[in-house]
């Protein structure tokens, strides 16, 4: 069955700061119903990249189509009706710290819906139970590990069961294991729930579990834009070297300098600790 | 060096001087643009109710132990030092005057005011700053929540109601307070007193006053909120920093424009 989830289409979009230009002239098309990664290294304007495309930055040229709408060309409240269809995670769930779990799961439905208090119950309670965490509804963000905070705020950003899901680095911080659960998610809420999911990463475990479709952006442009298989077999030495997880070579070592002297350091530790090798 | 170089450097500081204005006139136009906005917003908010009762506990209820010290300390002290003055004109009689007219239209709404600031504005801009690095309010925004309506309007609402509330305690208060030390401490003539207290404050007075207070808490919580609003764009720090820096220059800024509103005020009024 096909998808009837929106694409998402990126026209010569430059992005920056302070008429600054970060990536310049990126074209794509995330396909809707499909997992779509944006992969780069730390800094190559991955997050300015989502940030752009949820209108949060201006760009300084070019248009984001989400479905048939161009977000920048929409009209106030054409645009308040967008962003009642997408869910958002950010990194580190960007949960509300003064409500509880509950509470910031429930937040969208109060205000946006006409439900009653006992069927927010229910929606909330089914959206926590999605990503395990029905029995920490009354627990505040700051009481919860970063992996639940994260589960947490996914269970937020679905809570009104949006068409297009966005999520910001989803499993950086978290252990091999979360990670992988978090995945599993993912491709879950895909399965499901026929949406289209962005994810802004540079996790290439993660990129290999769930992407079909991957932007690779980096030196100030799009590397590559394809399907996931497409990349893994690629032979083109930047992308070569990030997916095989090479450092860049080095004539010349990078440590150069001697280690400290300890007659420079002001307290006398060897007095007091003595050789921390010695037994 | 050329003539224009020459020029360009003799025009530098008057240059700087210019630039430091229009940015202080700036940041002037967008406390402004952001104050109607969360004017604005207090009436076409929904769920304001629930979020105004519990800034209303957080603003008010919470500072009225802070605000009947300061009051009592404040009435005792005006009491014994206006009691000393007096005594030595053989006015005495006059204490319950001066000790209502200071408190109910100079130090009643100031003090109130900055006292408000420290204990409550303080906490808005940390508040609200925390919530900006933290993404907090970026996810508002992309939940479709106003900001504004959540966290800006109802902290305006309620400080229009609690500020002239608490002032109204810290003159009740302070009348009190100067009665314990000028009457007494000092010997002072109770029935004289309060018959001063009586005769002495005017509608006039306590209008003046409460207009004070209303100004007052437009101007600390307008301060506030904007300061942790956009702490994302200072320039003197960024993150818990910034924080930090936007806290620090609400404080300031909120106590320095409420005395100067209390001159500009005063100096209108009388």
């Amino acid at each position: 069955m096909s998808s009837t989830a929106p694409d998402i289409r990126i026209e010569n979009l430059t992005i920056g700061y302070d008429g600054n230009p970060v990536v310049t002239d990126i074209n794509a098309t995330l396909p809707g119903g499909g997992i779509s990664v944006i992969l780069g290294r730390s800094g190559c304007g991955k997050s300015t990249l989502l940030k752009n495309i949820l209108k949060l930055n201006t760009p300084m040229d070019g248009a984001v189509y989400l479905g048939r709408h161009n977000i920048y060309k929409l009209k106030r409240k054409a645009f308040r009706c967008l962003k009642q269809r997408i869910g958002v995670l950010f990194q580190d769930g960007a949960l509300l710290g003064a409500l509880t779990l509950f509470d910031n799961v429930a937040l969208p439905l109060r205000e946006h819906t006409r439900l009653k208090q006992p069927e927010i119950y229910e929606v909330v309670k089914s959206k926590l139970s999605l990503v395990g965490l029905e029995k920490f509804m009354d627990y505040y963000p700051n009481e919860l590990s970063g992996g639940m905070r994260k589960r947490a705020g996914l269970a937020r950003a679905m809570v009104m069961d949006p068409d297009i899901l966005f999520c910001d680095e989803p499993t950086s911080g978290l252990d091999p294991i979360n990670s992988a659960e978090l995945d599993g998610l993912l491709l879950e809420l895909k399965e499901r729930f026929d949406m289209t999911i962005v994810v802004v990463s540079h996790d290439l475990a993660s990129l290999e579990t769930i992407a079909d479709y991957v932007v690779v952006l980096g030196e100030g442009k799009t590397l590559f834009k394809g399907q996931k298989e497409e990349l893994l077999a690629t032979e083109e030495p930047y992308l070569r070297q990030f997916l095989d997880r090479e450092g860049a070579k080095r004539e010349t070592p990078r440590v150069t300098t001697a280690p400290l002297d300890p007659s420079v350091m002001k307290m006398d530790c060897a007095k007091y600790i003595g050789d921390l090798n010695s037994n | 060096m050329s003539q224009t170089e020459t020029e360009n450097k003799l025009l530098q500081p008057f240059a700087l001087v210019g630039k430091y204005f229009m940015d202080i006139l700036a940041e002037a136009g967008a406390m402004f643009i952001f104050l109607m906005d969360g004017l604005l917003h207090i009436f076409s908010s929904t769920g304001i109710f629930n979020k105004t009762v519990k800034e209303l506990y957080f603003i008010g209820v919470k500072s009225l132990t802070v605000i009947s010290l300061i009051g009592l300390f404040t009435g005792m002290v005006v009491g014994l030092q206006t009691q000393y003055a007096l005594s030595k004109f053989g006015s005495d009689g006059f204490l319950g005057s001066a000790v209502a007219l200071s408190l109910v239209r100079e130090l009643g709404p100031v003090l109130t005011a900055i006292m408000l600031t420290g204990r409550a504005g303080s906490s808005m801009t940390a508040e609200i700053g925390v919530m900006r690095i933290s993404e907090q309010i970026d996810a508002l925004e992309l939940m479709d929540i106003n900001p504004m309506n959540y966290l800006v309007s109802p902290k305006l609402l309620a400080s229009l109601i609690s500020f002239p509330i608490l002032t109204a305690l810290f003159d009740l208060i302070g009348i009190a307070g100067g009665y314990m030390t000028g009457v007494s401490l000092l010997g002072g003539n109770s029935g004289v007193y309060w018959h001063r207290v009586h005769t002495a404050l005017g509608w006039d007075d306590i209008s003046t006053g409460f207009s004070k207070s209303l100004i007052f808490a437009v101007l600390v919580c307008t301060v506030c909120c904007f300061q942790g609003y956009f702490t994302h764009h200072r320039k003197d720090g960024k993150g818990p920093e910034g924080v930090s820096q936007a806290t620090t220059t609400a404080v300031v800024m909120s106590c320095v424009l409420v005395l100067v509103a209390d001159y500009i005020i005063t100096s209108l009024l009388l």
